[in-house]
């Protein structure tokens, strides 16, 4: 397994698929792994404290975090890829906490979830770990004390990104279509725009690399009349993964 | 050690030997709610002995509440017994209120009362659910929690949170309430209704769900009184102490409830009892809601203690004054110590404060009703089996927040 | 509440019982530590009295209390409630630093978990517990939390911090701009150094800089005017 956690782009290694008289296709390993992946996020969720509360609420039927088939709770660590750390860690708390994080199998992803497990809170004092990233690293913090179920899938569609992309940069905002006449005025330096940027350097990065196993399962889904898909359109201004769920 | 392979038990069942052994559970063990450590004496399947230790969500709630100012402990208050934060709210500003000699007005109270009683229910439907879910019955777990929701879901609408309010105010409320209050809480009783009633048609009569909970994890009444244990666990080994019946705080004496009780104490009476105060719940706030006034005042008029109207800071001097001294020093609570207990989500819930007359509280101390329950966790279990932990801690109802502060 | 068990307790236990109080209606009789555990199982055991409930049992620090010699340094109360009669008291007794008090777990059982708690924060120890250990805290923890000299942001880390960049935590305000008013450095304190509530009050008695002076107290980046 290439190690996915260096920063930087995915690593152009290529992979064959299909063959016969119908020719191949040719994807990267990384991405085809990594589509797989964000989709099927078992999790560890380990849970201490208020925030539990709202991750019910997000299990449950109302939000229901098996939309993004994130759903499957896994009480062992060896067999789960994602760490939801919901809740205060006490000081008292941390080795435990560092024990079930170095227990999980490569690769790992760990969401802080609230504001205590993302800095402490307004718990600092003797008793708590200011943030759980003083003892592992964290992918995506999700504000809130607690955080409403909204943010926490905010937060999880922001990991899936992550994931789906195969490397531990900056998590990024999916950017709204670009409205030619409102580029002209918006602002340089916000979020929108950067995001925009980033989008334009990832797709010229690859400009030139086989399409990604997303990219040819889009081609083969356009040519179907399915009105109900929301289709990614190649176009690198628009380009973002819809946030449906039609995995 | 020698051993008799000879030796039947009273089954005529060959008993085999059985090395005794010492089995570590939690603290991040999906039963244990991620907080509790116990370490288990075993013989066989069977628990001998077991050493249970909180403290793994100890975030020195006591010493925070000794650096800021009275109004300030209400959000440390919130995240206490964080399933039912506006019971911790309502304690903790009659606690102050008792302190200081405070009478809010009536409206306060009636409101004070629905939303504690509302915030009740989502703690008995929390508990039960997710002990249910503990037991493999994941749809009843479902459907409360969805209820759950349409009831934070009117919390929500008058406090602005969906869990920790910060909503109370020592002499009154943070707000007055909303406009159709009266409307949305009536609504949603029906649906708390329906979710009861349909999860114990579900399991009722579920034969893994009766094994599991009658007879397993009892407690004695007399040994339950040492304890310290309150609330539905005290009320299903027997005794009807009930801070609200026993001694009635707010409007509890004008409105007509009962307190069930169960008999034996085991895991099946204290989950038929946290359900069925749910209905007595949703019985008091039937009544609330008749009586409640529709308009008034919800703070009391002492500037000492409430911010003054907006717009008098803004044109007056004086207003403006009380206002700065509130913000900057905090509210002045006379020097004194006192002892204010009601009825939390899990039992008594009690809080002895000191003021030494500043801003600051000098000592604020909650009586963890989690805590001293979670004390007589050892007696329910040796002798009953390891599985049998799972139901019987579930049905203790151990809030982190609350148990270890 | 009644009055019926404080004056039980003073007629029966005599000049034991050195002070009483009824401050908003709450019954308390204080004790000599020596007399803690005869006047506990007093009242559970007398049948005007009753108290077979136990519940709570916890601890008040007041250091300035010890220094200035005026009396031991720690309040140490229980609450004891009848079942039968619903009545309730509070028994207060005052231990000094280092000094033992007896348990009385063998009067109420659950005393036990409430007697480690007090002996966790406050370090006041229990002679005859029988499991006298940190209940809240690790057994590697040094000092005892709850004395008003522990600060209250020392922690005591059982995993050594990650050394990265970036991952400090930054508080919202300077030292003298978050919640300066309520907050009492009672290490100063005790040690006769500033008492002041306020740097308002402070900054007029010159124990430190006014706010408007000192490029310190301002912050380090104002925000861009758009």
């Amino acid at each position: 397994m290439a190690d996915v956690r260096g920063s930087g782009n995915a690593i152009p290694s290529k992979a064959v698929m299909g063959g016969g008289d119908a020719g191949f296709v040719t994807t990267r390993l990384e991405e085809l792994l990594g589509w797989a992946r964000k989709y099927s996020l078992f999790q560890y969720p380990f849970v201490t404290a208020c925030c539990g509360m709202e991750f019910m609420a997000v299990a449950g039927p109302r939000y229901d975090v098996a939309r993004f088939g994130a759903e499957a709770p896994r009480f062992s660590p060896r067999q789960s890829d994602l760490l939801w750390v919901v809740g205060t860690v006490s000081q008292r708390q941390a080795p435990a906490l560092r024990r079930v994080y170095e227990q999980m199998g490569d690769p790992k992803y760990v969401l802080a979830f609230g504001t205590c497990a993302s800095c402490g809170g307004f718990y600092d004092n003797y008793a708590t770990v200011p943030g759980i990233d003083k003892i592992i690293p964290v992918d995506v913090y999700v504000p809130g004390c607690p955080p409403r179920p909204e943010a926490v899938l905010d937060g999880l569609m922001l990991l899936m990104e992550k994931v789906g992309r195969g490397n531990r940069g900056e998590g990024l905002v999916a950017p709204p279509r670009e409205v030619p006449a409102m580029a002209k005025i918006r602002k340089k330096g916000t979020a929108v725009y950067f995001g925009q940027e980033r989008m334009r350097e990832e797709k010229a990065l690859t400009e030139g690399a086989a399409p990604s196993v997303a990219e040819l399962l889009e081609q083969s889904l356009a040519e179907r009349p399915v009105e109900t898909i929301t289709l990614l359109s190649k176009d690198g201004e628009t380009s973002k993964k819809s946030h449906d769920d039609h995995h | 050690m020698e051993t008799n392979y000879e030796e039947l038990d009273e089954d005529g069942q060959l008993e085999l030997p059985a090395e005794p052994m010492r089995l570590n559970m939690g603290p991040s063990h999906p039963a244990m709610h991620g907080t509790i450590r116990m370490v288990l004496d075993l013989d066989g399947e069977t628990i001998v002995d077991v050493d249970i230790q909180p403290g793994y969500l100890h975030r020195g709630f006591e010493k925070s509440c000794e650096r800021g100012s009275w109004n300030q402990v209400y959000p440390y208050v919130d995240r206490l017994n964080y399933v039912s934060p506006m019971l911790n709210n309502v304690g903790f500003s009659l606690a102050v209120e008792k302190l200081a000699g405070l009478k809010v007005p009536e409206r306060c109270t009636w409101y004070r009362m629905i939303l504690g009683e509302l915030a009740r229910i989502s703690d008995h439907l929390t508990c039960n659910s997710a002990s249910l879910m503990e037991l493999g019955a994941f749809t009843p777990f479902l459907w409360c929690i969805k209820t759950r929701d349409y009831v934070w879901d009117v919390l929500e609408q008058e406090t602005g949170a969906r869990l920790t309010h910060s909503f109370g105010r020592i002499g009154g409320m943070a707000k007055p309430p909303t406009d159709l209050f009266k409307e949305h809480t009536l609504a949603v009783l029906p649906q708390v209704e329906e979710a009861m009633a349909e999860t114990e048609q579900l399991v009722l009569r579920n034969r893994i769900f009766l094994d599991r909970m009658q007879g397993i994890g009892k407690l004695r009444p007399e040994r339950a009184l040492a304890l310290g244990v309150t609330g539905p666990i005290l009320r299903s080994t027997g005794v009807d102490y009930d801070v609200r019946k026993a001694n009635p705080y707010m409007f509890y004496k004008d409105v007509d409830f009962d307190v069930p009780v169960g008999h034996d104490g085991d895991n099946y009476d204290r989950f038929m009892v946290r359900f069925e105060e749910v209905r007595q719940s949703i019985r008091i706030i039937r009544q609330c809601v008749e009586k409640m006034p529709d308009s008034g005042t919800v703070n009391i008029d002492d500037v000492r203690y409430v911010f003054p109207e907006k717009q008098d800071v803004y044109d007056t001097i004086e207003a403006t004054i009380a206002h700065f001294k509130i913000v900057m020093e905090g509210v002045k609570v006379p020097p004194g110590e006192v002892y204010s207990f009601t009825e939390g989500g899990n039992g008594e819930l009690g809080f002895f404060i000191v003021s030494d007359g500043t801003g600051t509280p000098y000592r604020v101390r909650v009586r963890p009703p989690s805590f001293l329950n979670l004390q007589a966790c050892r007696e329910m279990l040796v002798g009953d089996m390891i599985p049998d932990i799972v139901p019987t801690f579930g049905s203790i109802n151990m809030i982190g927040g609350e148990c270890d502060r | 509440m009644s009055k019926k068990v404080i004056e039980r307790l003073k007629a029966q236990l005599g000049g034991k019982i050195l002070a009483t109080s009824d401050f908003r209606g709450d019954d308390e009789a204080v004790v000599a530590p020596k007399d803690w555990l005869e006047a506990a199982r007093f009242v559970r055991d007398d049948a005007d009295c009753a108290m077979d409930h136990f519940i709570d049992l916890t601890a008040v620090d007041y250091p300035e209390r010890a220094q200035d010699g005026e009396g031991p340094r720690f309040d140490v109360l229980v609450f004891a409630r009848s079942s039968t009669k619903n009545h309730r008291v509070r028994l207060k007794t005052r231990v000094a630093e280092g000094a033992a008090l007896d348990s009385i777990f063998t009067v109420w059982a659950g005393a036990s978990w409430a007697e480690r708690e007090v002996f966790d924060m406050f370090g006041i120890t229990f002679a005859n517990h029988p499991d006298l250990r940190r209940i809240l805290m690790y057994p590697e923890f040094q000092g005892f939390p709850l004395r008003k000299d522990y600060p209250i942001e020392k922690t005591q880390p059982l995993v050594p911090y990650r050394e990265i960049e970036g991952i400090d935590k930054l508080p919202p305000f300077g030292p003298d701009m978050g919640q300066p008013w309520s907050r009492v450095d009672w290490n100063e304190r005790l040690h006769g150094g500033d008492v002041q509530v306020s740097p308002a009050i402070g900054t007029q008695q010159g124990q430190r800089p006014s706010l408007s002076k000192g490029p310190e107290y301002l912050p380090d980046e104002t925000p861009e005017a758009e």
